[in-house]
């Protein structure tokens, strides 16, 4: 088909996925940002500023990760906030302050993490539960443990595990270099295994992937897995911030919802087969730079909510309407009546 | 390697697949009759046989996707059992489906080697992955700079779609290939593309089974025909020895009787309801159609023709972009089905279950539905004339308020006519109005068509059943890639409409 003739040849070309998009959209959130900011008197790339932006991606881009993984396979999770707090506590009350112990506290925190995870995709991949009941009763199940458990703060993270959450190289705090790191590795995941790509075909099409051989339930299992996973790691650094394990602050702050919101402003599309994790984290980036703006600038809370509403809908109505323009690509007859036969030059 | 070598003469005479004395039979019905049927390596063999004559039902058979009741299959010669279409797929048996397979938002090379990628070192070698997509793209003579391995399904055109499925049938080394109706949704010169890929294939010595209506292909492409009817087998001939008439022939022959209710007295032309002067849109170009009041008008055409589409413009789902149209002497150009309802116009969609109605309603709920959304203010005095017209079309249900699902197909059907007919519309367009229906439920849709053009409404009716557009319409009009190729009138006969969707006659060359 040849680009002359093809009016989507040109978007072809240049590759606008909604991935380089959302990088750009980013950039320009940055730029205009930056200029607001700066008539007001202040400066957004100042070192303390650039500092508290980073901060505030770590915790909801490990979450947000592991979503991005269940929103590829056509499913999702609302019981991240409840696994984070689950983790923060249990890797608190395992390490109780001792140094010693902070690798078996991260290790246990991970591993309740991971079972609850099992949990959510044996019921959505074997039970057949909408994932949004199944991961809201998980919820339910661990908040009512939590409430009644442990209504204050419990355990004690030892100082050396503390820095975790403060530490940082240069401009970067260790906790986002970790969450990078483990971004990258679930990059890796999808474009180089054939469980990464099991998901997307999952996510896309399920018959198609059982009958091209895909073990589909087992790859639904797998993603959930690895997205309670990382709300657990999430859990971890909120525990190294707070120094202790907390219950009600975490899964009331609404990770849940934002963390889904964060996805679908990368470009994963929520009905799921395309997508990734590299649109994910710029799409927490942005949440993380609306936030530092509106904060330097001192804007109306009602107004931040409003205008972050405004901003995650519109994103999607431009990805749909995208969807849209590639739908009416399709045509018999163009607007001159004559039959349209492009793709008659295919094999010469 | 480009080259293709025939390794294996197209006719070696040893059958690389046989089936035979295959029966199936879904809830009590029987689908299949003890079918025979076998294919040889390098040949391409036609199966072919009106709407519900079994072809699908064999062909997944063959997949896997069905067990058969009783008969065998048998691979070289091996008796063989699939219980799943892996296995069929496992063992060389690669069937391209007329709704694709495909994940539309990967590229073409992950979609050829989903499930089955290459690794290196415990990584998917995505480099391998291209390049051995662009050799059997090569292999298969398709031009690697149009149709890259990078790009993405969802960019491609259906025949290039249709590619891919056949790159990753022989990425899996398939030895025998099913095509079920590979030309339907392609147009003119696409086919060419597929006529190209077939030969090829067959020179390698692949089976290829052809599931087509296009009378033309079968006789340009296929070795052998098997010709099937109402679940039995007809014959298998060798293509040389029949001709496009002796097919249609033993395809239906069959008497139709007193199966249609009698034909009106053809009075003189009555009030055009409905006129078309050249309209067209995406879909469909250049119609020029008139329906008269109190006359039925068919339209026939290959699927994938523009016959749906047709019906979708007029009711404003696609609108016609061009040219004009009229409703009872009045221009409209329904932006809407809204728009539409509101001027007198029905549809009752191809699709019952999906388009037609609201599966987890009752009876009453889903024959309101369009009453209560456009004429709300007449809802009340029109809805009392619902239990009449259920019962003038023998609805047999009993409980009123049951979910529809659970209703028979024809009773189905019965609720989306009375919807629609208690709009009191002007033009009723059918689209498919008896698939999946039995015997007597088709008949009260023919005596409904009959009693409401004689009361003075005009139907088109949208049918793929040649027998029921030549028992039913008045004249029919002939559909092909998005425009009107020909008219006849109810006593023309099968091959000759056949011929004018196939463009085997008429009409100047696309």
């Amino acid at each position: 088909m040849s680009s002359a003739t093809h009016p989507g040849g040109l978007r072809d070309r240049l590759h606008l996925t909604p991935t380089t998009l959302i990088w750009l959209a980013l950039l320009g959130t940055l730029v205009l940002g930056g200029v607001v900011v700066a008539a007001d008197g202040n400066n957004l790339f100042a070192e303390a500023n650039i500092v508290n932006l980073f901060s505030r991606t770590s915790v909801l881009g490990f979450i947000a990760i592991g979503q991005t993984l269940v929103i590829l396979c056509r499913s999702l999770d609302l019981s991240v906030g409840y696994t984070a707090a689950l983790a923060s506590i249990v890797g608190a009350t395992t390490m109780a302050g001792d140094p010693g112990r902070i690798v078996l506290g991260i290790l246990a925190a991970l591993l309740v993490s991971a079972v609850v995870g099992l949990a959510n995709g044996l019921v959505v991949a074997k039970l057949n539960v909408n994932p949004f009941i199944a991961t809201l009763g998980m919820g339910l199940i661990i908040k009512g443990y939590l409430d009644s458990r442990y209504a204050g703060p419990v355990g004690e993270v030892p100082p050396a595990f503390q820095d975790f959450g403060y530490t940082r190289v240069s401009l970067v705090p260790v906790a986002t270099l970790v969450m990078l790191i483990v971004g990258g590795a679930v990059v890796l995941l999808l474009r180089r295994s054939r469980a990464g790509h099991a998901m997307y075909a999952l996510g896309g099409n399920a018959d198609a992937a059982r009958l091209s051989g895909i073990r589909t339930d087992r790859t639904m299992v797998l993603a959930h897995v690895l997205c309670a996973t990382t709300a657990g790691m999430a859990g971890l650094l909120l525990a190294a911030r707070f120094s202790t394990g907390v219950g009600a602050q975490i899964y009331s702050a609404g990770y849940d919802l934002e963390s889904i919101a964060a996805v679908v402003l990368g470009g994963t599309l929520l009905m799921g087969g395309r997508g990734g994790v590299s649109g994910t984290i710029a799409g927490v980036l942005i949440l993380a730079t609306l936030d530092a703006v509106f904060n330097l600038l001192e804007v109306d809370p009602f107004f931040r909510d409003v205008l972050r509403g405004v901003i995650i809908i519109g994103a999607v109505a431009i990805y749909a309407r995208r969807q849209l323009d590639r739908a009416s690509l399709r045509q018999r007859f163009t607007k001159l009546g004559a039959p349209r036969r492009p793709d008659a030059e295919v094999a010469s | 390697m480009s080259t293709p070598t025939p390794d294996v003469t197209p006719t070696d005479g040893r059958p690389l697949v046989a089936m035979t004395g295959i029966v199936k039979s879904f809830f009590g019905v029987d689908v299949l009759h003890g079918v025979d049927l076998d294919v040889r390596a390098g040949e391409v063999h036609a199966l072919v046989g009106e709407n519900g004559a079994g072809k699908s039902t064999l062909m997944k058979v063959l997949a896997g996707v069905h067990r058969p009741d009783a008969g065998t299959v048998a691979l070289d010669g091996a008796p063989v059992t699939f219980s799943h279409p892996l296995q069929a797929q496992e063992a060389g048996v690669v069937t391209v489906y007329q709704e694709f397979n495909l994940l539309p938002d990967r590229t073409v090379a992950q979609n050829v080697f989903l499930g089955r990628e290459p690794r290196r070192r415990g990584l998917v070698d995505l480099r391998r992955m291209r390049e051995d997509t662009a050799a059997l793209l090569a292999d298969l003579g398709v031009d690697g700079s149009v149709l890259a391995p990078d790009r993405r399904v969802a960019s491609l055109s259906v025949a290039q779609q249709q590619v891919v499925e056949i790159v990753k049938a022989m990425s899996m080394n398939a030895r025998v290939i099913c095509m079920d109706e590979p030309t339907a949704a392609l147009a003119g010169a696409e086919v060419d593309l597929l006529y190209r890929l077939v030969r090829t294939l067959q020179s390698r010595g692949i089976a290829i089974v052809y599931v087509s209506h296009r009378l033309t292909e079968i006789f340009d492409l296929s070795d052998r025909i098997t010709v099937l009817k109402d679940g039995h087998l007809v014959h298998t001939v060798a293509t040389s020895d029949t001709t496009p008439d002796q097919l249609v022939t033993d395809m239906v022959g069959r008497s139709l009787g007193a199966y249609f209710p009698p034909r009106a007295d053809a009075g003189p032309k009555q009030e055009v309801l409905l006129q078309l002067t050249g309209a067209g849109n995406h879909d469909v170009d250049g119609i020029d159609l008139q329906v008269h009041a109190g006359e039925v008008v068919g339209v026939a055409g290959l699927q994938g023709s523009g016959r749906t589409e047709l019906a979708h413009a007029i009711f404003g789902l696609r609108p016609f972009m061009r040219g004009r149209m009229q409703v009872k002497g009045q221009d409209l150009r329904p932006t809407s089905p809204r728009d539409a309802v509101r001027a007198g116009l029905a549809l009752v969609t191809e699709d019952r279950k999906a388009q037609g109605l609201a599966l987890e309603q009752g009876v009453e709920a889903n024959a309101r539905l369009v009453l209560d959304a456009v004429t709300p203010a007449e809802s009340s005095s029109r809805r009392g004339l619902i239990p009449r017209l259920l019962e003038s079309l023998s609805f047999s249900a009993r409980a009123g308020a049951r979910e529809v699902r659970y209703l028979s197909g024809g009773n189905q059907q019965k609720v989306v006519l009375t919807k629609w007919l208690v709009t009191e519309p002007s033009v009723l367009l059918l689209d498919e109005p008896t698939r999946g229906i039995d015997v007597g439920a088709k008949r009260s849709v023919y005596d409904l068509v009959r009693d409401r053009t004689a009361e003075g409404i005009g139907v088109l009716l949208i049918s793929s059943e040649l027998p029921e557009l030549l028992g039913v319409a008045d004249r029919i009009v002939v559909m092909r890639d998005g425009r009107l190729v020909g008219e006849v009138g109810p006593d023309a006969s099968e091959a000759d409409i056949l011929a004018l969707a196939a463009g085997t006659v008429g009409e100047v060359a696309a």
